[in-house]
């Protein structure tokens, strides 16, 4: 299956890398959140961080990237610092959103990450609107925008989905099914479950891809993006995922058996690709090891850094609500 | 009085060649817009083919073709969200929402993402948009088509709420409004659209942080914009034929308010009306004067009020209609009482 066949040590360790790099991270997340050095809301990704990793690698620098809430793991594959990351989710002037943002809200122009998005759906239309500019600028850059399944029972889901495929734009929509919209099972909430059907009503060409295969992922989103980059129009992917941990820190959950958590948890994702490695004999301990340690290296590095960072003047509190005298550069061009 | 009483004309009347309507005032703001940026394009309900629901961009397709005159399908969160997203990636974008009642199935769009994305995102993504939209009622169209919340949108920190009601702000507050890195938002009362004016020249930008005098006076303040302003001018003229001299202040921004323009008047007429079509329960006329209260109460020689629409989703019958929203007379009333308690 997929690329397994023809897998390179050096793209095999990347991708294992970048998984653990998100594991590592969330856990260290998790402990702050428990230490009060983290607050607000905090949804982790744990469990579905084979997507994240492996959309990325099909995306190229210029593209733009709007996400969710759910992002950490995103911001930190496509670029953004987990220092920055980090400082951000403590609320220091460091963070990638000079702590106004948290969690949710994280922004980098660098990437050209858009966001940390929490109103589900609301930043589907963002990612058609940045492929609109992309097509009236004559540019081939794709725009791709992560939401969930929830997001499809949005309005701004199929109003987008339209538009997009009516102006043939260039907007991947990648859709992490996780099986629940925070705590309702998707069959009590969608009429058809079968999600690339919906998009596939709105004429856009569509798959579901294994979410907890990172290369399937990769492959699947890279040939997507390249038929939008191409000219192809507008592409949905369904990543088949779960999520590990509970919706935010607040979630007893209540409505999932522990079974069916159990039993994904024998598909996570590190773990299937850590065995597929080692089978294909790319994998020693050594290596292993090796990623695990910088992965750790990584999370010291940036808890470091969120602990030395400072809080913004209070003085600043209305900066950024209307732009500064002084115009700003333009974010993209 | 009939409610579409044209804006009040000039002192000295311009050459009828250099009169235009603000319908076309607007058009030719468009044009000019287009014309001198190309990452600026109009998209909305019907915008291109249909000519705009009031005409507004009639003949603009033939001119710039359908990439830049967009029609978009009845889709307002997908296609202000568009807006937004296309404005960050660097276009100027112009979006008409055909009225302000509408807007409401883009207010997550601009609520959400517009006005909180500067602020969210530490300074790091300005939204430069335009949105259009037509607002007021007079025209019998019911509790769905006629309302005024161009006050809502007043109350939310990010965007910028403009109200030309002038031939020469309609023309002439597009441009700085494209030209300011976050969002603006543009109230066009539905009644003004074919109000006759001096031709302004659309490439000449207006100021679009202040409020102005249309008409001096001393004796009371009446402060109003949009729509209500001709019925203002208009109470005013009727004032004076009873020796009240009234002062017009016409507020053009509804956000950030031009506060020191209102304070500056009423503390030289001493007594203040608001003229404002938005209801009167926690609108923009009770934050005129809340304003007035904390920082001119001592100005004040007596008590103010406020004329505002009735406190009901806007009839349809034309009595009803002309029942619920501000008239001239009404604003007379409401001078004549405020001159009358005298301090």
């Amino acid at each position: 299956m997929n690329t397994a066949a023809n897998l390179t040590r050096e793209h095999g360790h990347a991708l294992l890398q970048d998984m653990l790099r998100i594991r590592r991270m969330e856990e260290k997340c998790a402990e702050l959140y428990q230490a009060t050095k983290i607050r607000g809301f905090l949804h982790l990704y744990i469990g579905e961080e084979a997507v994240a990793t492996g959309a990325m690698r099909a995306l190229e620098p210029e593209d733009a990237v709007v996400a969710t809430y759910r992002e950490h793991g995103h911001a930190l594959i496509r670029g953004v610092s987990a220092e920055k990351i980090l400082a951000e989710m403590y609320g220091k002037q460091e963070g990638c959103s000079r702590g106004r943002g948290g969690s949710m809200h994280l922004y980098d122009a660098d990437t050209r990450f858009y966001g940390g998005n929490a109103i589900v759906g609301g930043g589907i239309p963002l990612a058609v609107g940045m492929g609109l500019a992309d097509k009236l600028q004559g540019r081939k850059r794709v725009s791709a925008c992560f939401f969930g399944d929830g997001a499809v029972a949005e309005g701004e889901f199929h109003e987008s989905m339209n538009l997009a495929a009516l102006w043939h734009l260039p907007v991947l929509f990648c859709c992490e099914n996780n099986l629940y919209g925070m705590g309702t099972a998707i069959e009590r909430a969608q009429s058809e479950t079968r999600l690339a059907l919906k998009a596939a009503s709105y004429r856009v060409p569509a798959w579901d891809v294994d979410g907890m295969d990172v290369l399937a992922v990769e492959e699947a989103t890279r040939r997507a993006a390249d038929a939008v980059r191409g000219g192809g129009g507008p592409h949905f992917l369904e990543y088949r995922t779960y999520r590990f941990r509970a919706h935010s820190m607040f979630d007893p959950e209540l409505y999932r058996d522990k079974e069916e958590v159990a039993a994904w948890k024998e598909r996570d994702p590190i773990a299937l690709f850590r065995e597929r490695l080692r089978a294909a004999e790319l994998l020693s301990d050594e290596d292993d090891a090796r990623l695990e340690a910088a992965a750790a290296e990584e999370v010291e590095r940036a808890v470091a850094f969120a602990e030395a960072g400072t809080w913004e003047p209070v003085e600043e509190l209305e900066r950024f609500v209307y732009s500064d005298p002084a115009p700003l550069e333009e974010v993209a061009s | 009085m009939t409610v579409a009483t044209p804006a009040r004309p000039p002192a000295s009347p311009a050459p009828e060649s250099l009169t235009t309507t603000y319908r076309e005032a607007v058009r030719e703001a468009i044009r000019a817009a287009m014309r001198a940026d190309e990452r600026v394009f109009l998209m909305g309900e019907d915008v291109g083919r249909y000519g705009g629901c009031y005409a507004v961009s009639m003949g603009l397709l033939e001119e710039f073709g359908e990439e830049r005159i967009r029609d978009t399908p009845l889709s307002e969160s997908a296609f202000v969200g568009a807006g937004i997203g296309a404005a960050m990636a660097g276009m100027r974008p112009i979006v008409e929402v055909m009225t302000v009642n509408f807007s409401l199935l883009a207010l997550d769009q601009i609520m959400n993402t517009a006005a909180t994305v500067l602020h969210m995102s530490g300074g790091l993504f300005n939204v430069p948009l335009v949105i259009r939209m037509a607002t007021g009622g007079g025209r019998q169209l019911a509790a769905q088509h006629s309302h005024s919340l161009e006050g809502w949108y007043a109350h939310i920190p990010g965007i910028r709420v403009l109200a030309p009601g002038t031939v020469e702000d309609a023309g002439g507050m597009l441009a700085p409004a494209l030209a300011d890195p976050d969002p603006v938002l543009i109230f066009e009362n539905a009644l003004l659209y074919n109000a006759n004016g001096p031709a302004p020249d659309p490439t000449r930008p207006v100021d679009i942080a202040h409020a102005v005098v249309r008409r001096p006076g001393t004796d009371v303040s009446l402060l109003t914009y949009g729509g209500s302003l001709h019925k203002t001018l208009e109470a005013a003229d009727a004032l004076e034929q009873e020796g009240i001299s009234a002062e017009v202040v016409d507020l053009r921004v509804l956000r950030p308010l031009d506060t020191d323009t209102l304070l500056a008047s009423v503390a030289h007429t001493h007594r203040v009306v608001v003229v404002d079509e938005g209801w009167r329960s926690g609108g923009i006329a009770a934050e005129i004067l809340a304003r007035i209260a904390e920082q001119g109460l001592y100005d004040l020689d007596a008590p103010p009020e406020r004329v505002c629409s009735a406190e009901v989703p806007l009839p349809y019958a034309k009595h009803m209609e002309e029942a619920a929203l501000p008239n001239a007379a009404r604003i007379v009333d409401a001078a004549r009482k405020v001159v009358g308690v005298r301090g």
